[in-house]
């Protein structure tokens, strides 16, 4: 079966979720991203790829962060942008998912950029796209349940790149509540394929996937025993809107153990830098000497998240 | 078409705009082959502004049936575009394309006094409006479309110019 994602000259189609990437593809995202970073030092920041083009920022989920980055990247590129919260609107009225997008396909709809509570709508969306025969319209995944977050990872994995050059000879570790993160998922996905030799995770048994080493990683219970030596620390939200039952005690006492302090930055590589999707919980998985110290680079994945997403959009868009 | 001598235009061309150079001068190559030469003419001509690079790719008007360009590099204008008098340079000169676009991208950064253009070799068959100011070599004939001509740097950074057919 073909790769849902590619089209059949192998081109990106749709960007739902790192896993099953070729890892061309994701090199050469990382490879486009990196001409759109200058654009912001501009007095126009603008380009004309997207001219004419609309984009839908469809979000059945809250978001700031990333529906403002994706909105930004969209506008530097010259597209239309509108946003809807479909908290607020059809949805509530009871209106399908699939209703939803055959409406704004009757708007001349370019581009769907959705984040939705189940995993697996952004896919069933460009299914149905392709089923009824509009390739021209392109889905991208902003975040689906607890699937994938594909341009988080793809942001992480330009800033590593541009902090670290090479793939090849890092020691990786994701740290905290891997079990409810499409972040870590996608994470994970993207530096297996760019040949990390070691990723890491670290965290409570309560907090990670059964199985989870059968993605590829070293499994870690002690904070301190899996920091040692890394290059790269990665670390999640707590995602407590999305937990259910006595997963852990209580926020004080999980950042005594699994909170990354000075002390236990101090094991990594003294180079090593700290990464941080948002929102952050200071005081729950990060310390704020930590989240705005020197090794620290949370601000720049922000900036870079707006190239990246240029890139994947103006991937998609030319055809 | 006979051989040309790329090193020798490299030398006639910088002849030709030596005269013209004041310090409000500034260089932008186009990448790749009008960078390499750029770089080449800057040093030649001891041009006092730092030399500027622009890479086409987001500017291109086939996007919509080629799609992005593949590696596009960082376009750098490291010197105030506004009130400056802007050469841009590239190796050969063909429908204009590409200068349509460098040329939209340049006015992005801001509004120079004036622009005018440097190529090593017009090839011909022009489908816009545009002239090289400067070009040391303009073929006798324009080349068929199936036939690219594109300038060569060696490991050493002699220049050479390349004509091959397109499959």
């Amino acid at each position: 079966m073909r790769n849902p994602q590619l089209n059949q000259h192998g081109e990106l189609q749709h960007l739902l979720t790192l896993d099953g990437l070729p890892r061309d593809i994701l090199t050469a995202i990382l490879d486009t991203a990196a001409p759109f970073t200058e654009v912001a030092e501009r007095e126009v920041k603008k380009l004309p790829l997207l001219r004419g083009k609309s984009v839908f920022n469809l979000f059945f989920e809250n978001s700031t962060r990333t529906r403002t980055t994706f909105e930004i990247a969209a506008k530097r590129l010259s597209a239309d942008v509108v946003n809807l919260n479909i908290n607020t609107s059809s949805a509530a009225k009871g209106e399908s998912l699939l209703d939803t997008v055959d409406n704004l396909c009757a708007m001349q709809a370019d581009m769907f950029v959705v984040r939705h509570a189940a995993s697996g709508a952004p896919m069933l969306i460009a299914q149905h796209l392709q089923n009824t025969g509009r390739d021209h319209i392109h889905v991208v995944n902003a975040g689906d349940g607890r699937h994938a977050h594909p341009t988080q990872g793809l942001l992480d994995m330009y800033t590593i790149r541009h902090f670290k050059q090479d793939f090849t000879n890092l020691t990786v570790a994701i740290v905290g509540d891997v079990l409810h993160s499409r972040v870590a998922r996608s994470q994970i996905a993207a530096l297996t394929t760019l040949g990390v030799p070691e990723v890491r995770v670290i965290g409570p048994k309560t907090l990670l996937p059964t199985e989870v080493e059968k993605l590829g990683v070293r499994v870690f219970h002690d904070m301190r025993e899996g920091l040692k030596g890394v290059d790269v620390v990665m670390m999640l939200r707590l995602q407590n809107e999305r937990m259910n039952g006595a997963l852990l005690p209580t926020p004080q006492e999980y950042y005594k153990i699994w909170g990354l302090t000075a002390e236990k930055l101090a094991l990594a590589k003294p180079d090593a830098i700290v990464m941080h999707p948002g929102p952050m919980n200071r005081g729950v998985e990060i310390d704020s000497a930590v989240a705005d110290g020197a090794q620290a680079v949370i601000l720049p994945q922000v900036t870079f998240g707006i190239a990246v997403r240029m890139a994947v959009m103006s991937m998609l868009g030319s055809h | 078409m006979k051989q040309l001598d790329a090193e020798a235009l490299c030398r006639q061309l910088a002849e030709q705009i030596r005269p013209h150079v004041t310090p409000a001068t500034a260089l932008v190559g186009i990448y790749t082959g009008g960078l390499w030469l750029a770089e080449r003419l800057h040093k030649e001509l001891g041009i006092q502004q730092p030399l500027g690079a622009i890479d086409v790719s987001f500017y291109r008007d086939d996007y919509g049936s080629k799609g992005l360009h593949a590696k596009p590099q960082k376009t750098g204008i490291p010197f105030n575009v506004d009130g400056a008098h802007v050469i841009l340079v590239d190796d050969v000169l063909y429908t204009g394309r590409t200068t349509r676009a460098a040329l939209n991208e340049l006015f992005d950064f801001g509004r120079p006094a004036a622009v005018e253009l440097a190529v090593l070799v017009d090839r011909g068959s022009r489908e816009l409006p545009i002239a090289a100011r400067y070009c040391a070599h303009t073929l006798p004939e324009a080349l068929p479309r199936d036939q690219s001509l594109e300038l060569q740097r060696d490991d050493t950074g002699g220049f050479t110019l390349k004509l091959t057919q397109r499959t």
